[in-house]
């Protein structure tokens, strides 16, 4: 696919601002940990971007390995996220954000 | 317009779209099913930039394993429909103005330098990105770091399993 980098750096870009605005506007537990994983995603799209920008050069290739690691930590972070919000419903019958709040001091 | 800037345009606007769509459907598995397709639409993306072996990760890993279970969690737990915005009153405006201020800082960012990366136009062997040349790198440079992965994800499946088993003690 023959398209600027720049344009594909500009998508990532604002698949990451989403995610924030995500994290930033919604209650639901679940939600802002969905979009946390779509900030995740804009960041491989931008290592995957720039690997096809360097593509001829041998080191090239490396960004991909990057993310193929982002993507098996991104699964251990979604299985323990995913255990401690199913914990903390448990606890307090809940997943809006607001009202776990014990720590508050 | 080419056919690959269409092809790309194409794609970027459904990624958007469905992102957008996640941050405000009310209703969570509308949510995890919105990001289902983003995750699609990011994966032919990769596809069309010379990445087929992360393409095909990306659809089974995060398409897949992820996003099932975050369904299975959100059928558990039972869906509820939200507000937006917090208790206070000013959250959701300036949630979106902090949005609108980095998104503009970006486009600032990318209009100052993005000179230097509008380069695309190599042609690339069909080897580059495949499953057997990203194996090769991964089994002999990037060994360790392998190695340590498997362990990671040993650690969070047995994490996993003690956060939401009920012990002896009550709580977590």
């Amino acid at each position: 696919m023959n398209v600027p980098t720049s344009y594909i750096i500009a998508l990532s870009g604002v698949l990451f601002s989403l995610g924030i605005l995500g994290v930033l506007i919604r209650r639901n537990t679940i939600v802002i940990f969905m979009s946390i994983e779509l900030m995740l995603n804009s960041a491989n799209l931008a290592f995957i971007a720039f690997a096809r920008m360097m593509a001829p050069a041998a080191e090239a290739l490396r960004g991909q390995v990057i993310v193929f690691f982002i993507i098996a930590v991104a699964a251990a972070e979604v299985a323990v996220g995913l255990a401690l919000i199913v914990a903390i419903f448990r606890n307090k019958e809940t997943v809006n954000i607001d009202e776990v709040n014990s720590l508050q001091g | 317009m080419t056919t690959d800037l269409a092809l790309f345009l194409g794609i970027a606007a459904i990624s958007i779209l469905t992102a957008v769509s996640m941050l405000l459907s009310r209703d969570t598995i509308y949510s995890a099913l919105f990001l289902v397709l983003n995750f699609l639409a990011v994966a032919t993306l990769y596809l069309l930039l010379n990445a087929a072996f992360i393409a095909m990760v990306q659809v089974t890993v995060y398409a897949g394993a992820i996003m099932v279970l975050f369904l299975f969690v959100i059928m558990l737990l039972g869906t509820s429909h939200d507000t937006l915005g917090g208790p206070y009153r000013w959250q959701l405006p300036v949630a979106i103005i902090l949005g609108l201020g980095l998104i503009t800082e970006l486009a600032v960012t990318l209009m100052a330098r993005g000179e230097s990366i509008s380069n695309n136009a190599a042609s690339v062997s069909e080897a580059f990105g495949s499953p057997a040349s990203v194996g090769k790198l991964l089994f002999s440079e990037y060994l360790v770091p392998f190695e340590v992965t498997s362990v990671l994800l040993l650690v969070a499946m047995v994490g996993a399993v003690i956060l939401t088993r009920r012990g002896k003690q009550e709580g977590l």
